[in-house]
């Protein structure tokens, strides 16, 4: 089963929201360019000073462009892997396969190819991947 | 170049000036600005209720498609659907409210049926249940959505930093049940089990492999024997999404036992507090089902009637875990349930004894 994809309308990002961002990165890089002017001045004071500016801006725009971007990138409905675990009562044979429509536990399915007896789904479940966090109190 | 000279000095100054200004303007501004944060956090969380209430129409009218062949579009059906309400009855008077609440639950599961069936003419019965609950997870997407929105609405018209106060705090847990409603809708749409078919699966475990009959309302009892005793086990009718009305069932269980019934042992999904293991198995006392009472009235009552001890068993999950597909840990638990079960019965009842074991839960995917 795939990922659910994110539809048009929420693709967007503000417009608004994108020009402040590059405005700032704008004047971030003309701080720059300025500390490296004042610096050749032999202000060296000013130019430090400058230089901090200009990297904190240019760190402050990157970073809100990429927060609005994983908040778009965040909106999908995650799908996960179902797995169908299928099972001969009498031979013990055990096989874990896809989840396909259709499937319930304790439906009876094809014979066994050891046995003639019938396969049963026996557990139908998801695996979570992630660890979830353990607080240790 | 030429301020460049003299930089030092201008910068302190606007420095200084800057300061000033940001602390006047906190003095007077600082509540409208935090509230406007606040704003933009709801209408972020907003959107995406959106995006997933929108999905929710989507895959339900899809699979209403797939599977219903109906001869017109769903779409315009399935948006009254998703619109519809119940009004519970009125309580000034409690007395007999159970039994109006139970009329009520009972008209409303028959229209969406119906409903169901009309949209879907070619689904069979199990089918028909397992859309009847991929809509109804649609329908608490929209509900969800709307009741925010009205909130995020209301505090921006009125500028009131209570109203978006309240409504951001408690957010988290919206979006948390959002998103467990959300992964619910392909769960129900492939018909596959979900954590809350815990006890059905319990039941459908110790059933299997011996006749059973059904009993009302949408619910199978099978006698099994256990450790000498002799258990009448009930579950909702699978493999469909159905909850069955297991009050009704262990009422007609006990009546047509004479109220012979030594111990009543209830299986559920029990919603875990944070910190608890998923899966995890806790056994108490009296009668574990959730829903609107209903069915919890009516299993006391009966009991009561003829003085039967019960006992309850559930299985640990929150409730993202509970409406969406079972987690391997929920599944795996399924055994040690089971002999939990079997030492409340060898602890609590004699040789020979009847008892009724009930696994409470949504049965989508499991069958008996």
């Amino acid at each position: 089963m795939e990922e659910t994809k994110p539809t048009s309308t929420a693709d967007k990002i503000s417009t608004y929201l994108v020009t402040i961002i590059m405005i700032v990165l704008a004047l971030s890089i003309v701080a720059l360019l300025w500390s490296v002017m004042a610096f050749s001045a032999g202000q060296v004071e000013y130019a430090g000073f400058l230089l901090i500016v200009g990297f904190m801006a240019m760190a402050l725009s990157v970073y809100m462009l990429f927060q609005s971007r994983r908040r778009v990138s965040n909106l999908k409905i995650d799908t996960p892997k179902t797995m169908t675990t299928v099972e001969c009562k009498k031979c013990g044979i055990k096989t874990v396969r896809e989840f396909q429509r259709g499937d319930y536990v304790y439906k009876e399915l094809e014979k066994c190819q050891k046995c003639d007896d019938k396969m049963l789904v026996t557990a139908i479940y998801r695996e979570v991947k992630e660890k979830e966090k353990v607080y240790n109190v | 170049m030429a301020f460049l000279a003299t930089g030092g000095d201008i910068i302190s100054q606007i420095i200084y000036a800057a300061s000033m200004m940001l602390f006047v303007v906190f003095m007077f501004y600082g509540q409208r600005i935090q509230m406007y944060v606040m704003i933009r956090e709801v209408e972020a969380s907003l959107y995406k209720l959106k995006f997933i209430k929108e999905e929710g129409r989507k895959i339900a009218i899809e699979t209403l498609k797939e599977i219903g062949k109906p001869t017109v579009d769903p779409s315009a059906r399935v948006d009254r659907f998703l619109e519809y309400f119940t009004i519970s009855p009125q309580s000034m008077d409690p007395a007999g409210i159970v039994y109006k609440l139970d009329h009520i639950l009972d008209v409303r599961d028959t229209r969406l049926k119906d409903e169901v069936k009309l949209m879907a003419p070619a689904s069979d019965e199990i089918q028909v249940n397992n859309l009847e609950n991929t809509l109804e997870a649609a329908m608490a997407l929209t509900y969800i959505y709307k009741v925010v929105r009205h909130y995020y609405i209301q505090g921006k018209k009125t500028l009131s930093l209570y109203t978006i106060m309240q409504l951001q705090m408690i957010l988290p847990l919206v979006m948390k049940e959002a998103e467990a409603y959300a992964s619910a809708l392909k769960a129900f749409a492939y018909g596959q089990p979900i954590g809350d078919g815990a006890g059905p699966l319990v039941a459908a475990k110790l059933m299997y492999g011996y006749e059973n009959r059904k009993v009302p309302k949408d619910c199978v009892v099978a006698t099994v024997p256990i450790e000498g005793r002799t258990a009448l086990i009930i579950k909702a009718e699978g493999p469909g999404g159905n909850v069955g009305k297991p009050g009704d069932a262990v009422q007609t269980v006990i009546e047509e036992n004479e109220g012979k019934i030594a111990n009543v042992i209830m299986i559920d999904a029990g919603l875990k507090l944070e910190g608890e293991i998923v899966g995890e198995i806790s056994d108490g006392i009296g009668a574990a089902i959730g829903g609107p009472g209903v069915d919890q009235y009516k299993i006391e009552e009966s009991i009561a009637k003829y003085q039967i001890p019960i006992n309850a068993v559930i299985v640990k999950e929150d409730i993202g875990d509970a409406v969406s597909p079972m987690r391997k840990e929920i599944s795996d638990s399924i055994d040690k349930v089971i002999e939990r079960v079997k030492n409340v019965i060898l602890e609590r009842t004699k040789e020979g004894d009847k008892i009724i074991i009930v696994g409470v839960g949504n049965t989508i995917g499991i069958g008996q």
